[in-house]
């Protein structure tokens, strides 16, 4: 039966469903073309160099590429007693090459990492061979052992081989505070020197409780704000705004100006009695100033997804759960609260999401009991040159930023972010 | 917010505790602001209030940190604005180019994965300042434009490009698309009807995009701290080291600059989203 229907054609004599489809791809390609420029640009300058610091965290090429033939030898040993003939003959070969090429010092501080006392029996190992005094005629290994006695230490032997990987999860171990011990289990670092972990904590506690402080205030001024006749509204809006377009730095400053031992908060604390004039509080380069100021800064990203929501609730709707008998609290409580909910949501994760990354605030008004994890990637990037460190522990936050931009995602929409 | 005569003492009290409320968190938001504009015009050295300032004496008060910030010797600010200026003004123009494409081509239904796409172009927004700081930093030291003004401008176009994307699609929500079909069938080219049809209508979110686009280049400082070298230092370089090493009152006549600035942009960007909204024919 359908095969006898005849076929809708157009004009042009193909069929109007394979004309149709051509129409809706040339459309798909169109709309396609328009994105793509920003989409590359975005992909060459920005997706894949955060791929590249995912290479550059793990890369552990430089003693596998220094150390090709000991490497090849090394595969055969079962690594508990001493390597045979062969790993040293390989090593002597390997270390020769890079004598010549006066590349072995990065060698010996690279193996030093794993094990100390590398250092200096590479540099002892380099001048019997600068001097000639290995004789390839007899046997390398026991010369070798001859040149000093951690040579002849099998756990010298076996740092070499946990070397061999071209990659490595050090550096994310290192983050955590944990490492690879000897025997290639996972270790915790001593406990007086988990410094990562402490940082980790703490941005996850400043970030959480920025955002529940921007909740408690930027709640009540956007119901405020919501509520209020346009005139009045628009005008306090202005108070929102005025931040949110000035610059973070003017910001930052001036609450080092109100917050410093002789700022105006202090003032006014000792005007009303509650500290001594010559016992001011400590407000600024500590975990107050950076709370305070995070607060206020980030305050307008709460406000602005509230209103937003609150804006769309009829007033009637509290109206009718008071006539229905509820008190304003219950009638607010079960009906207005939960209408805000996704304005909640929206505002909280934002707020939380920049808190989480800050580092410009914190690194002035922070001090050292007040610094986040960002400040320690960009010491990284800067003070000790660890680039690789720097990497893993951004990627790391990373990480969790996208997930709870892909719950902001699901939940709100990235197309619905509101500014302003 | 006067309330009706039957109100009951406890909700009386706590209509007032909510107003207080309010107050403080709308003085917490703003008074900071204040705090700059009179301590700039501070005669001393200091950045407290004198003795004289407290007594509104006049001779308190000067333009001296101004003269300074304008003619001080060796001193950066010159410098510095012309940068920002340069940089935000071509950081700018990119992320309009670039974004106002993306977003018509978003905005079209036909577009394939556009939530995927969408999520990648605003991730730059997302993303902690700092990780995208060392990704455009190896990026730029690769191809070699790190310390050069063409690296911090392309830098900035990634971190502006997310604003324009959502104002202008925004702004297209409510786009009638029947215009540009009888534009169409009038014998427009797609040109044409881009010109004279679509971004008039489009200008507002395209502009208010293009200011977000401008105030994050303006304000930038974290990705230009790794990328800059010391010809390329821009106003937040400078008040950033400024904040962290000598603290002068100069920094203090910058920052009041910057807050005139950012109130003459704020009084725009409302200007033109009410107009937009009176477009679109949006009534609130």
């Amino acid at each position: 039966m359908s095969s006898e229907t005849k076929q809708i054609l157009t004009t042009d004599g193909i069929p109007l469903e394979v004309s149709l489809k051509k129409a809706e791809k040339k459309n798909k390609i169109k709309a396609f073309l328009l994105v793509a420029p920003l989409l590359l640009f975005l992909f060459i300058t920005y997706v894949f160099p955060i791929g590249e610091m995912f290479t550059r965290s793990v890369d552990d090429r430089m003693v596998t590429n220094m150390l090709p033939k000991t490497f090849k030898a090394m595969e055969k040993w079962d690594g508990k007693e001493l390597p045979p003939e062969e790993v040293f003959v390989g090593f002597y070969s390997d270390f020769k090459v890079l004598v010549e090429n006066q590349t072995q010092g990065k060698l010996g501080q690279r193996l030093n990492k794993e094990k100390n006392g590398f250092n200096s029996i590479t540099k002892k190992l380099m001048r019997q061979i600068k001097r000639n005094k290995i004789d390839e005629s007899q046997s390398i290994k026991e010369q070798i052992m001859k040149v000093h006695k951690r040579w002849r230490d099998v756990e010298y032997w076996q740092a070499i081989k946990r070397t061999a990987p071209p990659y490595t999860m050090a550096k994310y171990l290192k983050g955590m505070d944990m490492y690879f011990a000897a025997d290639g289990s996972i270790a915790q670092v001593d406990e007086d020197r988990r410094i990562h972990r402490i940082l980790w904590l703490r941005t996850l506690e400043i970030a959480l409780f920025v955002t529940i402080f921007c909740f408690l205030m930027g709640y009540p001024i956007a119901h405020l704000l919501a509520t209020l006749p346009m005139k009045y509204s628009n005008l306090l809006m202005i108070c929102v705004l005025l931040p949110f377009w000035t610059s973070l730095l003017v910001r930052t400053a001036s609450w080092m100006i109100l917050l410093q031992q002789q700022g105006i908060v202090n003032d006014f604390f000792v005007l009303i009695g509650l500290v001594a004039d010559n016992n001011r509080p400590e407000m600024m380069y500590n975990k107050v100033g950076t709370y305070v100021a995070m607060t206020q800064i980030l305050l307008p990203f709460m406000v602005l997804p509230l209103y937003s929501v609150m804006k769309t609730i009829s007033p009637s709707l509290m109206r009718a759960g008071k006539s229905l008998g509820g008190t304003p609290f219950v009638a607010f409580w079960k009906v207005y609260f939960p209408l805000t909910i996704p304005g909640i949501g929206a505002g909280c994760l934002l707020v939380f999401i920049l808190a989480i990354g800050y580092y410009i605030t914190p690194a002035l008004v922070g001090g050292a009991s007040g610094t986040l994890i960002s400040n320690q990637i960009a010491y990284h990037m800067k003070s000790t040159l660890d680039w690789s460190f720097a990497s893993a522990m951004g990627l790391m936050l990373l990480s969790g930023v996208l997930v709870i931009y892909w719950i902001y995602n699901k939940l709100v929409g990235v197309d619905n972010i509101k500014l302003g | 917010m006067a309330l009706p005569s039957y109100t009951e003492t406890r909700y009386r009290i706590w209509h007032y505790f909510y107003i207080a409320i309010c107050t403080f968190v709308f003085f917490f938001l703003i008074a900071p602001l204040f705090v700059i504009f009179p301590l700039s015009f501070n005669a001393e050295e200091f950045l407290v209030f004198s003795e004289g300032m407290k007594r509104l004496d006049p001779d308190a008060f000067s333009f001296r940190w101004y003269h300074e910030m304008v003619y001080g010797t060796k001193n950066p600010w010159g410098l510095a604005a012309k940068n920002s200026f340069i940089i935000a003004i071509f950081a700018t123009i990119g992320s309009i180019i670039l974004g106002t494409l993306a977003a018509l081509g978003l905005s079209s239904r036909h577009m394939p994965y556009k939530g995927l796409i969408m999520a990648v172009l605003i991730s730059p927004m997302i993303v902690p300042l700092i990780i995208s700081g060392v990704a455009i930093f190896f990026f730029m030291a690769k191809v070699g434009l790190a310390a050069t003004h063409t690296g911090i401008v392309l830098a900035h176009i990634i971190l502006g490009t997310p604003f324009v994307v959502i104002t202008v699609t925004a702004t297209l929500s409510g786009f009638d698309h029947s215009v540009t079909r009888a534009a169409s069938s009038l014998g427009s080219n797609p040109v044409n009807t881009f010109m004279k049809i679509t971004l008039p209508l489009i200008l507002p979110g395209v502009i208010s995009g293009g200011l977000f686009a401008f105030v994050t280049s303006f304000d930038e400082v974290v990705v230009v701290l790794f990328l800059a070298g010391l010809e390329n230092t821009t106003i937040p370089v400078q008040m950033w080291t400024g904040l962290r090493e000598q603290l002068s009152p100069t920094i203090l006549a910058v920052a009041t600059c910057l807050i005139i600035l950012s109130t003459l942009i704020l009084v725009t960007a409302e200007l033109l989203r009410r107009r937009s909204e009176r477009l679109r024919g949006i009534n609130r």
